[in-house]
């Protein structure tokens, strides 16, 4: 459980989104290998981010989290720590540096939103804020739990120092990281291999078909969100429409003088009260359970993409290497020609350094390719469990709803009967 | 002008508007009623322009003792085939759809037209109901009835102070429930509208679930793709659940209160007839007083004439009132009852048929 707590600081400085996070790890089992991806219940842990807190008397920038683990890597089986959001911008520009060259899918946090966080900061309690900054939370509580979820990044030592680390150097230049400069990042890598004239020599089908699956589910996932944030709004609207009918029936109901049709009518009006409370619940498990997921993947597959570039980019190091050791060969060949046994002497060794550096960038490529390969068949598996949870979640709580709903229209029908 | 008088020849309670149908711009309605001598059935076709014909002759009885204390079975708006915006903020719940419950509302018109001891002994409902040629579609001259001319002088008669408790006590208590009806109403109707929104925006979320499924024969992309279809079948359920809870809004409560706020407005005209009556009557009382010896006769004719109209409007009124009340308390539990029901079956069939998409979804492998 990734409880992310919100604090707000008002007093902190500049465009940096400072919003405190309590965060709460709580491991289930230790494994002292570490576990291998395969075996995944050998070890979990989980996070939890609580609400954010006010933090005052501190200093202006030391909002924090807090974590609790059990892992036996690390020193204490549950802590807590505090971090800010930029933090967790951070953590993932650390990870993406370190670990999406090699081919790793690095899962994305949520971004910066301008918007969002003036409204919180300024202090406007409305329901949209709070809505901003829950949701906020429990992005970010995902994005917790999905890095820890991977063995690989769950090794890295930044990884550990974010989780246990009780202060941690503020991170810097994640200005990038607003809302437009974080797709920019994302998007850097493929429009950097988009505008490669060379295209790549596949010798894996594989790749390419998946390429393909990857860019087609990008574009459904991207509408299937605004689908369900339109169905949001129009849930919200009608849980409104809902208490505005509440009222004028609970008007008719006291302005009525026969007494059990007026009783009848205040009973409507209770009752609508409740199904409007009903809408709002069944609004925010639409938001939560599809459109914030959806709105994860859209992101993950963005990562995807990038692990793909990442590879191509591999391979045409490797060209490259290629091109320059054909190249020193003429040039020995042309010296051999020439008689110029100095140069000659350089040629020679020049070439021997290429042929190392051809060879190491085939092998670099090759395991970038079975990283990729890897990553993106753990990213299916990932995504259909996912999507089958939280579907499963969903359904539970609409068949709540509707079986509350059958409760109030129940309680409500002998009341109807009994007008005279 | 009508003025002979007959018993209707059809029964009253089951006159039926079958159906409508569209001539360019005209709605044409078919109205069905049943012979008295259980010989057969009359099968008429009527356009708006006929109900309103008919609706004017009513209000015309001038010669029927009492008529302005009459509470008129309330006409709708005018309905066309491609109503302005204008047109459909007027008809509220009746626009909805095509034009089932505007139907509806015309039958109940009819219905209780005929069951009026005094208007169902106009000739015009009979020709109205039972003659196969359109009914004359001259415009019936203007009479006291015309909102119109009411408007301007409304204002300031309505605040009237009475001479009868149980009127006084009636017109405050309908002044205020005429708005709130109005009020829920259009409340409602703004319900029924965002439960609309919702199926459709259920349907298109459930039609692109399906673009989402991805072929092959990895087992990850199978279970993924099988997730997609089966959430996309929710979502289809779930649109349907939606539509079926919106037309029943929209056929028991919304015509309920579209008809109780138009029914309030009937008797709020009567009333003011009435009021207005009064205010004449007392003029004449002042002026028969104040009258010089040399008009003195015929101010006191006058005044006589309308006192005895006067308690005709009264005695008639009290009568409407009392029929009124049971009339409309009658319509709205069997109203709620409906709704009630309705909502009921549907929100367990939904649920049953959650239930067993949820056991599916349990069903597919991890």
């Amino acid at each position: 459980m990734l409880l992310v707590k919100n604090t707000l600081n008002p007093r902190s400085k500049g465009n940096e989104d400072e919003v405190v996070l309590h965060s709460l790890f709580t491991v289930f089992q230790l494994d002292e290998e570490g576990g291998e991806e395969e075996q995944e219940d050998e070890f979990e842990i989980s996070i939890s981010v609580k609400d954010p807190e006010k933090i005052g008397g501190l200093h202006p920038t030391n909002d924090v989290n807090v974590f609790q683990t059990q892992l036996a890597m690390f020193r204490n089986k549950t802590f807590t720590v505090r971090r800010r959001f930029s933090d967790f911008l951070g953590l993932y520009e650390k990870l993406s540096e370190k670990h999406g060259p090699n081919g790793f899918i690095v899962p994305p946090p949520p971004e910066k939103s301008i918007l969002g966080m003036t409204k919180v900061k300024v202090g406007k309690e409305d329901s949209s804020s709070a809505d901003f900054v829950e949701r906020r939370r429990a992005a970010l509580e995902r994005y917790l739990q999905r890095v820890v979820n991977h063995p690989s990044l769950l090794q890295d030592p930044d990884v550990r120092e974010f989780l246990e680390r009780e202060e941690l150097p503020r991170a810097v230049g994640t200005q990038a990281l607003s809302g437009a400069g974080f797709l920019k990042m994302i998007n850097k890598a493929t429009d950097a291999v988009s505008k490669m004239t060379i295209k790549m020599n596949e010798s894996d089908v594989w790749f390419e078909e998946k390429l393909q699956e990857v860019e087609s589910a990008d574009q459904q996932f991207r509408k299937l969100h605004t689908l369900v944030e339109s169905l949001v709004v129009h849930r919200k609207e009608l849980s409104l429409n809902t208490a505005s009918f509440a009222k004028s029936t609970a008007m008719l109901g006291s302005a009525e003088d026969n007494t059990a049709l007026s009783r009848a009518l205040s009973q409507l009006a209770e009752v609508e009260d409740k199904m409007e409370q009903l809408h709002q619940e069944q609004a925010a498990n639409d938001t939560f359970s599809f459109a914030e997921l959806i709105a994860d993947y859209v992101r993950l597959l963005g990562a995807v993409r990038g692990s793909f570039d990442h590879r191509m980019k591999a391979w045409q190091r490797w060209q490259d290497a290629q091109a320059a050791l054909q190249k020193k060969r003429e040039t020995e060949a042309k010296l051999l020609w020439a008689n110029k046994p100095d140069k000659l002497q350089l040629a020679k060794e020049e070439i021997a350094e290429w042929e190392v550096k051809v060879t190491q960038y085939e092998r670099d490529f090759d395991k970038v390719s079975a990283t990729v390969r890897k990553e993106v068949n753990r990213f299916d598996k990932e995504k259909a469990k996912n999507f089958k949870r939280e579907i499963i979640n969903y359904l539970e709580c609409h068949l709540q709803s509707q079986q509350q709903l059958i409760k109030y229209w129940e309680a409500f029908l002998p009341e109807a009967k009994a007008i005279a | 002008m009508m003025v002979m008088t007959s018993t209707l020849s059809v029964h009253g309670h089951n006159i039926k508007v079958t159906e409508v149908l569209k001539d360019g711009d005209t709605l044409t309605f078919l109205i069905v009623s049943q012979k008295l001598s259980g010989t057969g059935e009359h099968h008429v076709d009527r356009t708006y322009d006929d109900f309103e014909w008919l609706q004017q002759l009513l209000f015309s009885q001038e010669d029927e003792p009492g008529i302005q204390g009459v509470i008129f079975p309330s006409l709708p708006a005018k309905a066309s085939a491609n109503p302005s915006a204008k047109v459909m903020k007027q008809l509220g719940f009746l626009g909805l759809g095509e034009w089932q419950l505007y139907c509806k509302v015309l039958e109940r018109y009819l219905r209780q037209v005929a069951a009026h001891s005094i208007l169902s002994k106009n000739k015009a409902v009979e020709i109205f109901l039972t003659s196969s040629e359109p009914p004359g579609r001259q415009r019936a001259r203007k009479n006291l009835f015309n909102r119109l001319s009411q408007a301007v002088e409304e204002r300031r008669k309505e605040g009237y102070k009475d001479v009868d408790e149980f009127f006084q006590t009636e017109r405050n208590h309908n002044l205020v429930l005429t708005c709130y009806a109005k009020t829920a109403a259009e409340r409602f109707l703004d319900v029924v509208q965002s439960e609309q929104k919702i199926a459709v925006a259920c349907a298109h979320f459930s039609a692109s679930l399906h673009l989402c499924v991805e072929p092959g024969e990895d087992p990850d992309k199978q279970a993924f793709s099988k997730a997609c279809v089966q959430l996309s079948e929710v979502f289809d359920s779930i649109k349907k659940n939606m539509t079926s809870v919106a037309e029943n809004d929209m056929n028991t409560l919304g015509l309920g209160l579209d008809l109780e706020s138009r029914c309030q407005e009937a008797e709020k005209e009567m009333l003011f007839r009435r009021t207005c009556k009064l205010v004449e009557l007392e003029a004449a009382r002042r002026n028969a007083e104040k009258a010089k010896p040399l008009k003195k006769a015929a101010m006191e004719e006058a005044k006589k004439t309308a006192e005895i109209e006067f308690n005709d409007i009264c005695v008639v009124a009290k009568q409407e009132v009392h029929r009124f009340r049971a009339a409309r308390v009658k319509m709205l539990q069997h109203t709620l009852v409906q709704w009630c029901e309705k909502q009921l079956l549907t929100a367990k069939e939904s649920a049953d048929q959650f239930n067993q998409q949820l056991q599916a979804f349990r069903g597919i492998a991890p």
